[in-house]
């Protein structure tokens, strides 16, 4: 294998050990040479990688990019640079400058509710943290996971305890600051113990107008019973690239309602695998993506049904205008226990113009007998007779082809269990398409 | 109002409209009858600038400017409405937002402001009334679910939200039972003054009952081949087309 590019992690991380491991927990230094390791011996995934098929990833990691491995305080106050107030929305705020935790007290919080940087956490709650980290995200498969476990500092932890309900959503805004260009890798670690309940959003955003990179893992564990509403929405700028990797964790009669939202970016993959590991577990996998210029998505999920009765439902939506691209790659795995399961895969995507490219690939593997699996895609333009409709009624085609695309997207906007977030978006998403975000410098969600 | 002068037009090359002529003046109902494939739907989609047909020769003039030449929203706004033979159904699009968009359109075309959301929703409640259109219709999807009659009725509502000077009612009968047709006339004939003037394009006689026109014609393989009074209309009910097919010596 030519790891040329690969070379110059190698030999950070080497240099670096002392500064990465001084600069962590012991939780998190635990997983990083056997993710090294790993990362060693996969590299960056090629096209020949069938996840990865749409999404080249070496040429992203060719330029250099600082990383802040001595954990150097950036200079900035989130809250002067944000003020956020989603109309209503009521939130708890917390700040990830890049990957670092911004210390603020947080408040609101239920007893024993931990929300915070995980690296505090993971000293101050070390077998808490031990117990679900790098549990579930594959270091030894993915190469970005590997690569990101091997050099994650920090990051977030939320625990919610048994049967403890967060009513107000929690609110994580993730902003991307630096004078030079920056790599970060973030991780996230959630954990809904039986009957919890949480709504979290994750705002990211690009400040500063340099080359950003970030890869981020999140792990989610969710317990029987538990409720989790998760949004990730990006509005970043288009210097920036991204590589996401999320697993979800899901016990019995568990309900997780997953949204990851791409109003504006550079590069951004983001990779979904959710397991549904007790009996009568429901997850909602959805996304939307609205690209122009030379943006480019990349959802790839899977969703793993390895007991009965549970049911899965997947809605993805893109709009893909000027030269940009997306890319949607859906596997449902029924695995042989998995009888009575109940799954639905819709992917859809508009291309507004003839450059626009759109890659779909549903992928259904099932190996119970007694399910019902349904899966369906479609690439298109907007329907004509509905624009001639809307024409003969006095709406120019200006007009009604904004009215059409927000129609399509709504659909995945109308799942939103926060009705204030709802709102914000039906606002953006049309902001979006009349042009008015030309470029994300400012949290547009906040201001 | 409405001056059509040798209007020919095609679709894929083949022509459908052989030379229509046809005046319509202020305060004026017409009837275009005829039997199935003669171009009555070509000749209201033309007017109306649906970009599937080419219009190949003659003229149109609308309230003395070419309609032609306008794009189809501004023939809205200039006053021309169509009555879709097949409301199209906007999965998304709620007919508030819907409704919205064209009559501000409209209103901005006329250098008038936008309406505020309460004069909006004030106005959707009093044309609904005037079709019978129940609430939960109007605050759902643009045709979306809506049985036959329901389109019918929503096409009406919003002739009612647009008023239009000219009025183009393209198989509005169609689908209708006696229930559903007599409220959708009723409405046609509410919104008529003495200077808008409708186009009532049929199959039949029924829907004639209802709303009463000035002036009958025979559109017949892309021409107009017969005009006269009301009268016209029964005879044809009566002994259907074959004897016109006969005048035209086939």
């Amino acid at each position: 294998m030519n790891m040329k590019v690969e070379q110059q992690y190698i030999t950070l991380f080497k240099e670096s050990r002392d500064l990465l491991d001084n600069n962590s927990a012991p939780v998190m230094n635990k997983y990083r040479q056997e993710a090294f390791d790993n990362f060693e011996r996969l590299g960056f995934p090629s096209k020949k990688v069938e996840e990865y098929k749409y999404t080249p990833v070496s040429k992203y990691f060719e330029q250099e990019y600082g990383l802040n491995l001595s954990r150097l305080d950036i200079p900035s106050k989130p809250r002067d640079l944000f003020s956020c107030d989603v109309p209503g929305m009521d939130s708890i705020q917390a700040f990830l400058v890049n990957d670092l935790f911004h210390q603020e007290a947080v408040k609101g919080l239920p007893k024993g509710v931990l929300l915070g940087s995980l690296k505090e956490l993971a000293e101050t709650h070390p077998e808490l943290v031990e117990k679900y980290y790098a549990k579930i995200a594959n270091h030894s498969k993915d190469a970005i996971v590997s690569f990101n476990t091997a050099f994650a500092q920090d990051g977030l932890l939320l625990y919610v305890p048994k049967n403890t309900i967060i009513e107000q959503p929690i609110q994580l805004i993730n902003l991307l600051r630096s004078d030079v260009d920056l790599m970060s890798n973030r991780r996230i670690l959630i954990v809904l113990e039986e009957g919890a309940q949480a709504k979290v959003l994750i705002c990211n955003h690009t400040i500063d107008q340099v080359n950003f990179i970030q890869t981020g893992v999140t792990e989610v564990f969710v317990g029987a019973n538990a409720q989790l509403d998760f949004y990730e929405l990006e509005e970043t700028h288009t210097q920036t690239v991204r590589f996401n990797n999320l697993t979800v964790h899901q016990q019995a009669d568990s309900n997780v309602l997953l949204n990851n939202m791409t109003l504006h970016n550079g590069v951004t993959r983001n990779s979904t695998e959710v397991v549904l590991k007790g009996k009568g577990a429901h997850i909602d996998c959805h996304g939307m993506a609205v690209e122009d210029q030379n943006q480019h998505v990349d959802n790839t999920t899977l969703i793993d049904h390895t007991v009965a009765h549970c049911t899965s439902n997947e809605l993805f939506k893109y709009v893909l205008d000027d030269h940009s691209v997306g890319a949607f790659t859906g596997m449902i795995l029924v695995r042989p226990d998995a009888q009575q399961t109940n799954s639905q895969q819709t992917n859809r995507a508009l291309c507004v113009t003839r450059d626009a490219k759109m890659y779909a690939r549903p992928q259904l593997e099932i190996y119970a007998d007694d399910v019902r699996c349904g899966h369906g895609a479609t690439v298109g333009q907007l329907d004509e007779t509905a624009l001639f409709y809307m024409q003969a009624r006095g709406i120019s085609e200006r007009e009604a082809r904004l009215l059409l695309m927000f129609a399509f997207v709504n659909e995945v906007i109308d799942t939103i269990s926060i009705d204030a977030l709802k709102e914000r978006l039906h606002t953006l998403v049309e902001q979006r398409f009349r042009g008015e975000v030309q470029k994300c410098s400012e949290c547009s969600i906040c201001k | 109002m409405l001056k059509i002068k040798d209007l020919h037009a095609s679709i894929d090359g083949k022509e459908i409209l052989k030379g229509i002529n046809l005046t319509v003046k202020p305060g004026e109902t017409h009837a275009i009858m005829g039997p199935n494939g003669s171009g009555k739907s070509t000749l209201s989609s033309v007017l109306v600038g649906n970009p599937s047909f080419e219009v190949t020769q003659g003229s149109v003039e609308f309230m003395g400017k070419d309609l032609l030449a306008l794009a189809p929203e501004d023939r809205s706004h200039e006053g021309v409405f169509l009555s879709f033979q097949y409301p199209v159904e906007i999965p998304g699009v709620s007919m508030v937002n819907f409704m919205r968009a064209a009559v501000n359109e409209k209103r901005k075309y006329h250098n008038l402001p936008a309406l505020s959301a309460s004069d909006f929703l004030k106005l959707m409640r009093e044309k609904r009334k005037l079709v019978e259109l129940d609430n939960k219709l109007a605050s759902r999807a643009v045709n979306e679910g809506f049985s036959g009659g329901e389109k019918k009725r929503n096409e009406i509502f919003q002739m009612a939200m647009l008023e239009p000077k000219l009025s183009i009612l393209d198989e509005t009968d169609s689908g209708l039972d006696i229930d559903a047709l007599r409220i959708v006339a009723d409405g046609v004939n509410k919104l008529k003054t003495p200077e808008t003037s409708n186009i009532l394009i049929t199959h039949y006689q029924r829907l004639l009952d209802y709303i009463k026109p000035d002036v009958v014609h025979v559109l017949y393989k892309g021409k107009i081949v017969k005009t006269a009074g009301p009268e016209l209309a029964l005879e044809l009910e009566e002994r259907g087309y074959d004897w016109i097919k006969k005048e035209m010596g086939e």
